[in-house]
């Protein structure tokens, strides 16, 4: 497939295909080894030792427990706003601020806060809904959501070169290695 | 690296039964390939032709649909008057079917969520299934609170939102508390699902074979690459949303309970209600799984991945949820002599003696000693018997709910107050109109959205394939197609 554009199409980078999820991790090991920091790993599905071989790391959590966070303070907020300041009714003289009936509001608002926080934040975080990307431009990554895994070495590495990337990822026995166009 | 062994890595797996147990009940069948796993489900959306016993199913669904128009209509044009409901009897059918729909859908969080968490690997393949019975129960239940108010077009009133007449809602009702539960449950309900949905959804858009279906999954995908970066949020996120969902669905049938807890009408004002009716919404959960699933297994063939154990362990599931109602029933009555309320033990004695008391020994029938036969392995082995038992428990819930609801506010303190109920015509064609509703959205369902979740089905695998991959040596460059055994 070719790209559209007008310009002349620069490289995304270079991809390496491979079988299984060990012969992909081989791969990183040895592109880390060769010296490429900036890498990408696609996989059909989630993968313990990949994201380890790939030192991704993300304090994704500790985003979705602010925003449950946020959710409890939100729900107390608004019940103490309509009870006791917007829409004080006086019932026997009890206490307007009556927390204990709020607890059951304030739990459904941080559950329901995390949650959003939790979906919106990851897909705003991995940059989706996205409708195009590079590497949707070879035809063998079909298969990256099937059985297949990939490797793409970035344009952007400080040691790239589209000639010695190639042959380095081909040394580490993938099925194909492709160019990645923009 | 260790080999490929992901299930021992932390992976999603677990290791919820002992080797027996495996042995006898595999989780999935025998043979199965990430390659022909991944053709047989995504071809039951891509390819597979529309066929006639599904169109039919659905034909009748619709009619139901169209019913449900109908007596929603009509209700809109006259108003609650058409039901039966009353004083005192003012939570007719509308409450009955809320709480008996609302409890169906929790089994799908509990699926989905709860075992997740335990690791109990075998519920991966029922998982998406169950969570869009879900959603599609709380649509159902949702409808119901909403028609009972009477005047439906002022149901935002309910929320707090400012208004030119200065008023706010009631927080310390457990009606507002009902809002809140119901609509923060159904959107983390529908959040789950479609975060489930994401990858698979990828996975189709690269195996559909035309272009119309290949944009439309695209769009649904919302660009879906399988990137390690996206990978390892997303299994962050997903987890959370588990960790999330599952306080929140006993949160959920805890206020539904308290509905009834917090109001003082004998029968009602107990502290029993809260567990027992998380246990009876998941025990009427779970029967609706297997009364949709044993049928839709049939249908489409889905033996290898919905193997005997699964029902084996729904079995379970429902037989253990079934005795903690039936303590709660035992508790019900216990209560009612050793409170030494009036009010109380006339409740007792009204719903064993009374003129409601068929539909209280119905109940009994139906909820404890039908599922008393799920002791028995061979009447879990037996795949009709546990269709007829799931249908009996969906009744008995049903019934559970009316005894609840009804013989209670028709003989409370003052018998000069006393009423009886009679549902009209409206009030069944309503409550039948859902239940086509719900049909209706699970037949779509299973036709165009991948009912087990692809990407999770890949790490039941790894346990068999493991082993052919090892004898292999594993060396790279083969494809996956090549594992037999």
């Amino acid at each position: 497939m070719s790209a559209t554009h007008s310009e002349v199409p620069t490289l995304h980078g270079m991809m390496a295909e491979f079988a299984d999820e060990r012969s992909l991790i081989a791969g990183i090991e040895r592109a880390k080894a060769d010296g490429f920091t900036d890498m990408e790993a696609y996989t059909p599905v989630p993968s313990h030792d990949v994201i380890h071989a790939l030192g991704v790391k993300n304090r994704f959590a500790a985003l979705v427990f602010c925003g449950g966070l946020l959710g409890s303070c939100a729900g107390f907020a608004l019940q103490y706003m309509v009870s006791v300041e917007l829409y004080p009714v006086n019932i026997g003289g009890r206490p307007l601020n009556s927390w204990p009936a709020f607890i059951v509001i304030v739990f459904e608002c941080t559950i329901l806060f995390a949650a959003l926080t939790a979906v919106i934040g990851m897909l705003f975080l991995n940059g989706l809904p996205q409708p195009y990307h590079p590497v949707f431009n070879v035809p063998q990554f079909a298969r990256a959501s099937q059985d297949r895994y990939f490797l793409v070495v970035h344009a952007s590495d400080p040691k790239f070169d589209a000639r010695t990337t190639r042959e380095r990822l081909a040394a580490a026995g993938p099925l194909s290695v492709a160019e990645v166009q923009n | 690296m260790s080999a490929n062994t992901p299930h021992t890595s932390g992976g999603h797996d677990g290791h919820g039964a002992t080797p027996a147990v495996e042995q006898r009940y595999p989780v999935i069948g025998p043979g199965l390939t990430v390659e022909s796993m991944t053709a047989k489900i995504s071809s039951l959306v891509l390819t597979r032709e529309i066929d006639r016993g599904w169109f039919l199913l659905l034909s009748i669904a619709g009619m139901g649909v169209m019913m449900l128009g109908v007596s929603i209509g009509w209700l809109l044009l006259r108003g609650v008057g058409i039901w039966g409901i009353n004083e005192p009897v003012a939570w007719g059918f509308d409450i009955i079917n809320f709480v008996w729909w609302i409890g169906i859908g929790h089994a799908g969080t509990l699926i989905s969520a709860i075992l997740l968490l335990l690791r109990q690997e075998w519920r991966t393949s029922i998982n998406r299934f169950s969570e869009a019975m879900t959603l599609f129960a709380v649509m159902c239940a949702g409808m119901f609170p909403l028609f009972h108010l009477g005047r439906p077009w002022l149901g935002f009133w309910l929320f707090p939102l400012p208004n030119t007449m200065s008023m706010w809602p009631q927080f310390r009702s457990p009606l507002m508390w009902d809002v809140f539960a119901v609509s923060t449950y159904a959107t983390v309900s529908a959040l789950f699902w479609y975060v489930g949905l994401i990858p698979d959804f990828a996975t189709l858009r690269d195996r559909a074979q035309n272009k119309v279906g290949k944009v439309i999954l695209g769009m649904a995908a919302m660009g879906w690459r399988g990137a390690t970066q996206h990978w390892a949020r997303y299994e962050v996120a997903y987890l959370l949303l588990a960790g999330l969902a599952t306080p929140l669905v006993v949160s959920v049938h805890t206020v539904v309970s308290f509905d009834f807890a917090v109001g003082v009408i004998p029968g009602w004002h107990a502290t029993i209600m809260p567990p027992y009716f998380v246990a009876g919404a998941v025990y009427s959960g779970f029967a609706m799984v297997l009364t949709l699933l044993l049928p839709t297994r049939a249908a489409y063939k889905l033996h290898d991945f919905v193997t005997q154990r699964h029902i084996d362990n729904m079995g379970k599931v429902m037989l253990a949820t079934g005795l903690i109602v039936a303590y709660g029933y035992a508790m019900e009555l216990f209560f009612g002599w050793y409170a030494g309320s009036t009010a109380e033990g006339f409740m007792v004695q009204n719903r064993l003696f009374g003129a409601a008391s068929t539909s209280y020994y119905a109940l009994i029938f139906c909820n404890i000693l039908t599922p008393q036969l799920l002791w028995f392995s061979a009447v879990r082995r037996n795949l009709l018997l546990m269709f007829g038992i799931s249908i009996v428990v969906n009744i008995g819930m049903w019934l559970e709910r009316y005894v609840i609801v009804v013989t209670c506010l028709e003989r409370d303190f003052l018998p000069s107050s006393w009423g009886d109920f009679h549902p009209t015509i409206w009030d069944w064609s309503l409550f039948l109109g859902t239940i086509s509703f719900f049909l209706f959205m699970m037949l779509l369902f299973i036709r165009f959205i991948p009912m087990m979740p692809i990407f999770e089905m890949h790490a039941l695998l790894p346990k068999s394939q493991s082993h052919a991959r090892l004898a292999r040596g594993g060396q790279a460059g083969e494809t996956l197609q090549a594992h037999t055994h």
